[in-house]
């Protein structure tokens, strides 16, 4: 190949899962040199200089998308992939951000949260370092969104089947607080050996009562896997079963990304003794009145009371607009 | 509406700019500049150039100072940096025997080919605080003897390898291993190790080369040689089939000597352990040789009895920034989370209230 080419996508990032694909995931295009990559895509200019679209290299998100291929071939499997130190401390979500940067496309929409909010600092970040790096569009509005990246929720509004979550994972490995080496857990996985697993939950039973474990609780995918669903609240297990969008999961730091495709069955751990619930509580949202999303506890004075209010700051919106319209 | 942590962009913003405000600090003070911290924190420099893994002292100094001389941050900056760069090729392997040596020293010989060259060294100066340093002026240095020439320094461990009675390294000529592009597999090859040891957090590998000399995996160490010096590196271009000199690059490296194997019909032979890092880094050098040579614990047929020999344990936990990455994503907000703890410790404590009453009430 001469210098001259390079490579760019035709499509917009529509690699994996239940999204249409373009004719060819690359196309060779001819340029001369000064041409910049992107500048003229569906009027999506990267604002930062000097940096490719979503600031990573182009054989930098292959590689990444080959991972994702992979991942979406073996459900719930963790691939490892050459992750590359982001401008951003691990543990802040590169890993999420190397998923996001490797499937973005000029067109697409991203929304980023943190705890279930798009107002928190990390969030703001992040979803203002693509916003620099790619030029996308962002938004707040979950149905907007073709890339949700998040940190900790699954939002309450259902996801379709034009959406792809990404999810920042901390420890990937559901057996880590069980047995710390790396090499014993893939083995591990190998032979579909999470008898201590099932020990643990067991053992929590034994000790507490309950099941104690509240978020990043294990499920297994497509019957085969043990995953870590990264540490989201147990409240958002369910949504993983059967969704129609496609769910990807990086992990920066420790080098993995894993992935649950559309339509998949994803069950959390139990016992038929002790089936597996999700969180309730007695309170409803002091905004938006609702009873089924998830809360968030906040104090409000010095004596301690407490207010509850929806943790996914969206979905609080969307109900409190609605029934603002509903009153006129 | 409340809001727990309520970012914006301006709040970020502004902390970056009150941020930057403490890094310069009293104004009426003149400005650090990057020249100065490069020529005259050369220590720090080499520091962040080595766990960095980028070779460009005036980088390393721009980091520095952009760090407001934390040096794990400047190290993170760095690697931020060196990622974005293309790689043309890989040079050809260093020749440590025809270093520009400014410092040479054994521990196992009195004297030897070449000597030893104390040079420039913290050892055996009085650690008492120089009140004249608090004054600026000219510091003249030594005196120096321009006919002097440097003999050759042939290498130390290479003696006793003639003899037979050291352990010979072999190149097995495999492609060498990306740690950087390539995501670390255990167990890790020696190269692999060796790269990740190099990018290892300096206090890291000394408290764990501390710990095996104070008996958690001992391997009884001498310092056969350290060597610190300006080294050339030659790159041999595919095109043009010969090698070429790029440029100078100033190196520590150490080879340790440590206990021997053998016995069982086999020739009782010393072992090394080895370190190499930018600039004038004897600390770092001499604490990745120690854990180097832990590491091959498996090689030897060693007992596994302490954490520097745990490959695993070392290896994914002696990166400065990945662990401070991960420390630090603590002060992300965690409250979903916590509430799911809340919730279920309120329910476990409710539980509780209530059985022991139900229990009354049935007797």
């Amino acid at each position: 190949m001469n210098t001259n080419e390079i490579y760019t996508r035709s499509e917009p990032a529509s690699v994996v899962g239940g999204r249409s694909a373009g004719s060819g995931m690359y196309d060779v295009v001819h340029e001369d040199a000064e041409h910049r990559p992107y500048a003229n895509q569906a009027g999506a200019v990267a604002c930062e200089v000097g940096y490719n679209f979503a600031y990573l290299d182009e054989q930098t998100k292959r590689m990444i998308r080959r991972g994702l291929l992979k991942a979406v071939a073996v459900p719930g499997y963790q691939v490892p992939f050459g992750g590359r130190e982001m401008p951003l401390p691990y543990g802040w979500g590169t890993g999420g951000m190397q998923l996001t940067a490797a499937i973005l496309g000029a067109d697409d929409v991203l929304k980023v949260i943190d705890q279930g909010a798009d107002d928190t600092t990390n969030a703001v970040s992040i979803r203002r370092f693509f916003a620099r790096t790619a030029g996308v569009k962002t938004t707040t509005r979950t149905p907007e969104a073709t890339v949700i990246q998040t940190r900790h929720r699954i939002p309450e509004t259902p996801l379709t089947n034009d959406q792809i979550m990404v999810y920042q994972v901390p420890i990937p490995e559901p057996l880590r607080f069980i047995e710390p080496s790396e090499t014993e857990t893939r083995t591990m996985h190998a032979l579909e050996d999470y008898g201590v697993m099932h020990v643990k939950l067991y053992e929590d039973i034994a000790t507490f009562g309950h099941i104690a474990t509240s978020y990043a609780y294990p499920v297994t995918v497509d019957e085969r896997y043990v995953m870590d669903p990264s540490p989201i609240p147990k409240f958002d297990n369910p949504k993983l079963h059967m969704s129609p969008a496609l769910m990807l999961f990086g992990a920066g730091r420790e080098k993995r990304l894993y992935a649950v495709p559309p339509f998949t069955r994803v069950v959390s751990l139990d016992f038929d003794d002790h089936p597996f619930a999700i969180q309730s509580w007695d309170e409803c949202c002091a905004f938006c009145g609702s009873r089924e999303s998830y809360l968030d506890e906040l104090i409000i004075d010095d004596a301690g009371s407490k207010r509850f209010v929806c943790s996914d700051t969206d979905y609080c919106m969307q109900r409190r607009d609605a029934e603002e319209e509903g009153a006129q | 509406m409340y809001v727990a942590v309520k970012g914006g962009e301006r709040a970020i913003d502004n902390a970056h700019l009150l941020q930057a405000k403490l890094r310069r600090g009293d104004t009426r003070i003149p400005e650090l500049s990057v020249d100065q911290v490069r020529e005259q924190m050369p220590l720090a420099v080499a520091r962040v150039m080595s766990e960095g893994s980028l070779y460009d002292p005036q980088l390393a100094a721009l980091a520095i100072k952009q760090a407001a001389g934390d040096l794990m941050e400047a190290i993170f900056l760095l690697r931020a940096y060196r990622t974005t760069l293309p790689r043309f090729t890989a040079s050809t392997p260093l020749d440590t025997t025809q270093m520009q040596l400014s410092r040479r020293i054994s521990a196992t010989f009195k004297d030897l080919p070449g000597g030893q060259l104390l040079g420039p060294t913290f050892d055996y100066s009085h650690r008492l605080l120089d009140f004249a340093l608090l004054a600026e002026g000219e510091h003249p240095g030594p005196q120096v003897n321009p006919d002097a020439e440097l003999s050759d320094c042939p290498r130390v461990l290479e003696f006793l390898a003639e003899e037979n009675l050291m352990a010979r390294e072999v190149d097995d000529g495999v492609a060498v291993p990306d740690i950087t592009r390539e995501p670390l597999d255990f167990p890790a090859s020696r190269a692999q190790r060796l790269q990740a040891l190099a990018r290892g957090d300096e206090g890291f590998l000394l408290a764990l080369g501390y710990s095996t000399q104070r008996g958690y995996g001992r391997n009884h160490p001498f310092a056969g040689e350290i060597r610190i010096g300006e080294l050339e590196i030659w790159l041999e271009p595919e095109e043009l089939g010969f090698a070429v000199p790029l440029g100078d690059i100033e190196v520590t490296e150490c080879e340790m000597v440590n206990q021997f194997v053998g016995g069982k019909g086999i020739d009782a032979q010393f072992t090394r352990g080895y370190g190499l890092a930018f600039g004038y880094a004897e600390r770092k050098a001499m604490g990745m040789a120690l854990v180097d040579r832990s590491l091959r614990a498996a090689e030897y047929a060693e007992e596994l009895e302490g954490p520097a020999q745990q490959e695993e344990f070392v290896l994914m936990h002696c990166d400065n920034v990945e662990a401070a990455g991960f420390v630090s994503h603590l002060k992300l907000p965690h409250y979903v989370d916590f509430q799911s703890e809340l919730e279920l410790i309120r329910k476990l404590r409710k539980q509780e209230r209530e059985q022991p009453a139900a229990e009354e009430q049935r007797a």
